[in-house]
């Protein structure tokens, strides 16, 4: 064990290392037992905890209270001089829900499309969009066994344009599921699969992909499994992998 | 709003308590729609957010309890490695969510908000260092010492069991 690295390993599994250090922390670990794992340890905890604490989540009346209540708060007139564009940004996320329509089934709609819509742009941002990293859909499923408590088809896609980029475990009203991450053309497409337990329910059984904020979505429900597929991919794209999906299962 | 869902989150592991991490929630908005014109532009929106919750958190009458018995910054124990039969490996074998849960709860609260800042909410050294008004070594430190309690405390829990 290389005594120098050991208080290293949670800083270069953070991130937070200096690129030069971070290279050669790679090429340690390739060539030191001990610290791979040493660091697969830290990986395992940093995960376990990182859905371990995710763990409360809000009563939707309380959701609503705050609503209401932020709503009814008046808010200071000179908004002049500072209103720079992150402020703007800020008075977006923090009172944007306000306008939100009113209509209870239509909020929950929003939220629950918007919620995939975070995952699915979280994604694409990351540095590490996959955790599982291959088109071959016998490597990507089996990589899901142990992480989520179901079991999914995927399509061949020997014969489409859709490339199948891999896959990570996302979480959605707490629960675990499956991301896989396609791409066709320069666009990629998340599909989520979740067990059917009421999570996005509010988005209803889309027969055709419904547009949302420039996002094309399609859910349905299929085995007791709930199905998202969710891009700016065209709309036709979205529902050819749909079927796809629908075919395979 | 998916900020609401991580505020509520995190208020509920401080308070451990869901009035109490409402009303920190419920605080923290109405604070923060106040206070927007000290909000600074460029700075992060978030980490500011995580702010001015904790700040409500550490004066409400469970954070004036918790924030008296912060232990001492010193620690001197070597830095363990995560070998085979560490509390990780058992952790996974056992699938045990709950012991996990647990030893996290039973951190003292300026451990357990640097783990869930950096492990939860996936921010830099330099966000929770703004989010909790502390230089970024302390940041650092912290975690290290934060980890470390946890995997002592579940090493402890899982020989119990």
């Amino acid at each position: 064990m290389a005594d120098h690295w050991t208080a290293k390993l949670d800083a270069y599994l953070d991130g937070e290392l200096p690129a030069d250090e971070m290279r050669e922390l790679d090429a340690h670990l390739r060539g030191c037992p001990s610290c791979a794992a040493d660091v697969l340890g830290r990986l395992q905890m940093k995960r376990a905890v990182h859905s371990a604490g995710m763990r409360y989540r809000p009563s939707p009346d309380f959701r609503e209270r705050v609503r209401k209540n932020i709503a009814a708060k008046p808010r200071r007139s000179p908004m002049r001089g500072w209103l720079g564009a992150a402020v703007a940004v800020a008075l977006v996320v923090v009172v944007g829900f306000v306008t939100l329509s009113v209509r209870r089934g239509e909020m929950r709609r929003q939220e629950a499309f918007s919620e995939l819509a975070d995952l699915h742009v979280a994604t694409l941002a990351s540095a590490n969009p996959v955790d599982v990293i291959s088109t071959d859909r016998h490597t990507v499923k089996p990589w899901f066994q142990g992480k989520i408590p179901f079991t999914f088809n995927l399509p061949e896609l020997q014969g489409s344009e859709f490339i199948l980029l891999g896959g990570r475990v996302a979480y959605l009203g707490q629960s675990p599921g499956a991301e896989l991450i396609y791409q066709i053309r320069k666009h990629q497409i998340s599909v989520f699969i979740f067990q059917d337990r009421g999570v996005g329910r509010e988005l209803g059984s889309s027969a055709q992909p419904r547009k949302e904020l420039s996002f094309n979505i399609e859910t349905w429900n299929q085995s007791g499994l709930r199905y998202f597929v969710i891009s700016d991919a065209s709309g036709d794209d979205i529902r050819k992998l749909a079927q796809m999906l629908k075919a395979a299962s | 709003m998916p900020l609401f869902d991580q505020l509520y989150n995190f208020a509920h592991w401080l308070a451990q308590d869901r009035t109490e991490a409402e009303d920190l929630v419920q605080e923290t908005y109405v604070k923060a729609l106040k206070g927007l014109s000290s909000f600074q532009p460029g700075t992060n929106f978030r980490a500011w957010m995580y702010r001015i919750l904790r700040n409500t958190f550490l004066t409400s009458r469970t954070g004036l309890k918790a924030s008296a018995t912060i232990a001492l910054d010193a620690d001197d124990s070597p830095e363990l490695s995560a070998g085979p039969e560490t509390p990780e490996t058992i952790l996974i074998e056992h699938s045990q969510h709950q012991f996990l849960q647990a030893a996290l709860e039973a951190l003292p609260v300026h451990f357990r908000e640097v783990l869930l800042l950096c492990e939860v909410e996936e921010m830099s050294y330099q966000e929770i260092a703004e989010a909790l008004s502390i230089p970024i070594g302390t940041v650092m430190s912290r975690l290290s010492r934060a980890r470390k309690a946890l995997r002592n405390s579940l090493q402890q829990k899982l020989v119990r069991s």
